[in-house]
């Protein structure tokens, strides 16, 4: 395998990484917020809680990790997105702001307060969809490029457009879907019936639209980038599997029967949709000015970057290990005991 | 030209001023007090002094609000690197993404055990395990500010590289860390974050002592923090005297800026205070003979570099004098209340709860955060006009986009509200949670264990 495609395969998988654990935190959020009005906070509550907090700041590492290690394998990509995404990038870093911050807040300060719960539900489901205009914009059609070099960002053709719309529905209703089964599995790991009661309905209603969402963006491919589509047809084993296992996982949930390996199937759902969608948008990273092989870096910071990649795995495997079997896979702390 | 018209240059530069100023408040603070933490903690087991443990405890809770401020705040300089200075990015990536990309693996750790240390404090039967937990957070914290200064310092004095027709070339990712402004710039940065931790967690007690608390717990405290205050205090001192031997050898235009030097010549003295007039005349400065020659180059006849020797349009802003004088006047009134509290506290009949001394400490931390505020941006604008020294200017690195205004505003108020909350949240925090009433639910266990 050539260094740039080992490069992207990290930074994708990185991608992934973020795109389920941050679904899990921003649904939470917002499931958080939501639950205090219709008057069920008290029953999901501390479950949502006993696993937000020792690991929200971690979340948000997977975020940085991807976009410093992009720009270190595919520096030119700084130039073209940097100018384009000044106003969503802003956006988002603001809501990423707000939610982190308000977080820690409410969690840690002396006493919760309604805003701080509002601020932090609300933001959770602006932020995927501040996020997924990056993915949009990488399909090309949203930025000019003068002959001078000049990037310019299309604003209003974003906004116009019927394929951005379906990438920001995607993106919401994923993350409350894939929140939902999380949280299913881990009330449930919790014997906490009443809760379980309350997220495993979560997970059943948000199921649907989750799908008809992922089909719509198939279409709106379809007619925004037919090179894209075409490939994507040719993946077309994996967006089958990915069904499938979505299948599987509702199926299991609605059986109230081994809700870990429901989860497991979300995340492989997940894992074959957004891989064969990557490798579908191959070579391109912005269709159709940079491709992987144009816009690499050199060779010595390659080699680099992947070396400091593999012992920083070293470090951080373990460590993530130790974390989840001290909070996520500890059959006494998640029964808060 | 700041008010009628748009030049995003400008608002680039404002805004990633305003938001390294904000998150250098929180990223020192996310430095340093790990370190006090650990002390803490360890003088606390090792002793079995509930005292130690209980402050170690206190300071943890209050440190997860900073480190949440720091966290954003850090994402968002993150990101804005590549939103507001993308044809910097584009060349810096391809040399200098390695630190950068270490920096995030050493945030990673530290956040992973950070989550870890908060929630297992009565996890373990023995206390040491529950400390080790600590250690890489030490680690994670200050390896984070270890690589990031390194990018600050290529930036400074960029290295491992060559130019070819203003394009870099050969590319040596290790060298590149290797910059000479990287030993100074990373000693000074750390040891400066663990004084003004340091002089932070004293004032806290320091203003508690004032307003009449008595309890043993707070002499604890109180004596603790000075003592490292102290220490690194010499370290800080120390190493800034290097940063000036470094400057006189590496970026004399900054040194010979700073101090108002326009002829190269030996005996130079050292200007401090003062004004300069438009023909480049220093007035009213007090001279101290032979001062820069000995800062520069440790020999009273040294020659030092003088500004004349560079192109008009490189020399730095000449106001950064102002800005290094100002910032040796806090260093020398931190160094004043050290000093003055160790001997109290050595003398035979010192008396370290003097109230003016009291007093004095308490003034000391925010003037400690002061002076960080004052020597970054000093050193920042210090190498102005450049955004890479010699090879790339600020002007052309910045971002063409439009809208840098409105994001400016934008990034303004959250600060704002961010500043505002945290500091709300942590007064209250601590205002609703006395040390005494834990202190004495903590005896009252141990007396009564069922």
């Amino acid at each position: 395998m050539s260094y740039e495609v080992i490069g992207i395969t990290v930074l994708w998988t990185f991608l992934f990484g973020y795109l389920i654990i941050a679904s899990i935190d921003f649904g939470a959020g917002f499931f958080s917020y939501y639950s205090s009005i219709t008057g069920t906070r008290h029953l999901i509550h501390s479950i949502i809680d006993r696993y937000l907090s020792p690991v929200w700041e971690v979340t948000n590492v997977f975020l940085v990790f991807f976009f410093v290690g992009f720009i270190g394998f595919f520096p030119d990509t700084a130039y073209y997105y940097g100018t384009a995404l000044l106003i969503p990038g802003s956006i988002a870093i603001v809501l990423l702001a707000i939610r982190g911050a308000y977080y820690a807040f409410n969690h840690y300060g002396s006493r919760s307060r309604k805003i701080y719960t509002l601020m932090y539900g609300a933001s959770g489901l602006l932020i995927p969809a501040a996020l997924s205009t990056v993915l949009t914009i990488s399909e090309g059609g949203y930025i000019k490029v003068t002959d001078d070099g000049k990037v310019i960002f299309l604003v209003n053709e974003l906004f116009r457009s019927s394929y951005s719309w379906s990438v920001v529905l995607l993106a919401l209703v994923s993350v409350l879907y894939i929140s939902a089964m999380f949280l299913s599995f881990y009330a449930h790991k919790a014997g906490d019936a009443p809760a379980f009661k309350i997220v495993r309905t979560y997970a059943l209603v948000w199921s649907l639209p989750t799908i008809l969402s992922s089909l719509l963006v198939f279409f709106a491919i379809h007619d925004h980038n037919r090179e894209h589509y075409e490939k994507m047809l040719d993946r077309s084993w994996m967006f089958a599997l990915s069904f499938l296992f979505f299948m599987l996982a509702v199926y299991l949930v609605w059986k109230r029967q081994r809700l870990g390996l429901s989860f497991i199937f979300v995340i492989l759902q997940f894992a074959f949709a957004f891989y064969g969608y990557g490798s579908a948008h191959l070579p391109y990273i912005l269709y159709p000015y940079l491709t992987i092989h144009d816009n690499f870096t050199n060779d010595s910071m390659a080699i680099a970057l992947i070396v400091a990649f593999v012992l920083g795995l070293l470090l951080l495997i373990p460590s993530l290990y130790l974390l989840m079997r001290l909070f996520l896979f500890n059959t006494k702390y998640v029964k808060g005991k | 030209m700041l008010l009628n018209g748009y030049d995003p240059v400008v608002f680039s530069r404002i805004l990633t001023s305003l938001t390294l100023g904000f998150h250098i408040i929180y990223a020192t603070i996310g430095v340093g007090i790990p370190l006090m933490i650990a002390l803490a903690e360890w003088i606390g087991i090792k002793r079995n002094d509930f005292h130690y443990l209980l402050l170690a405890r206190r300071w943890a809770r209050g440190y997860v609000i900073t480190v949440a401020v720091g966290v954003v705040t850090g994402t968002a300089i993150g990101l804005q690197l590549s939103l507001l200075w993308p044809s910097f990015m584009r060349v810096a990536g391809q040399s200098i993404s390695l630190p950068l990309f270490l920096e995030t693996f050493a945030f990673f750790f530290e956040a992973i055990f950070l989550g870890i240390y908060l929630y297992t404090w009565d996890r373990f039967k023995s206390r040491m395990t529950h400390f080790w937990l600590l250690i890489p957070v030490v680690i994670g914290s200050s390896a984070s500010a270890f690589f990031i200064t390194i990018v600050n310092a290529f930036m400074n004095y960029p290295v491992g590289f060559t130019l070819v027709n203003g394009e870099i070339a050969d590319v040596n990712p290790i060298a590149a860390m290797l910059s000479p402004a990287m030993p100074t710039k990373v000693a000074h940065v750390l040891s400066s974050a663990y004084l003004t931790c340091a002089f932070i967690l004293a004032a806290i007690t320091a203003w508690s002592l004032l307003k009449g608390k008595k309890h043993i717990y707070y002499k604890k405290a109180l004596k603790l923090t000075m003592v490292c205050a102290f220490v690194f205090m010499i370290s800080t001192a120390l190493i800034g005297d290097l940063s000036g031997k470094y400057l006189a050898k590496y970026q004399p235009e900054k040194l010979a800026a700073t101090e108002w030097h326009f002829e190269t010549m030996g005996k130079a003295p050292l200007i401090l205070g003062g004004i300069l007039t438009e023909d480049n005349e220093v007035k009213y400065g007090l001279k101290i003979p032979f001062g820069l020659s000995i800062l520069a180059h440790s020999n009273p006849f040294a020659e030092v570099t003088g500004l004349n020797e560079f192109p008009e349009d490189e020399h730095p802003p000449l106001w950064i004098h102002y800005l290094f004088d100002i910032k040796m006047a806090y260093v020398a009134f931190m160094v004043l209340v050290s000093l003055l509290f160790i001997i109290e506290m050595v003398r035979k009949k010192g008396n370290t709860y003097r109230r003016w001394l009291l007093c004095a400490v308490v003034i000391a931390a925010p003037v400690a955060i002061l002076t960080i505020e004052h020597g970054w941006i000093f050193s920042e604008v210090g190498r102005q006009p450049w955004i890479l020294r010699g090879i790339m200017r600020t002007a052309e690195g910045a971002t063409t986009s439009d809208h840098v205004d409105l994001m400016l505003l934008l990034f303004a108020l959250l600060y704002l509200v961010l500043g505002i909350s945290s500091v709300r949240v942590l007064i209250k925090m601590f205002r609703n949670n006395h040390a005494e009433d834990e202190i004495a639910a903590y005896e009252k266990e141990a007396h009564d264990p069922l």
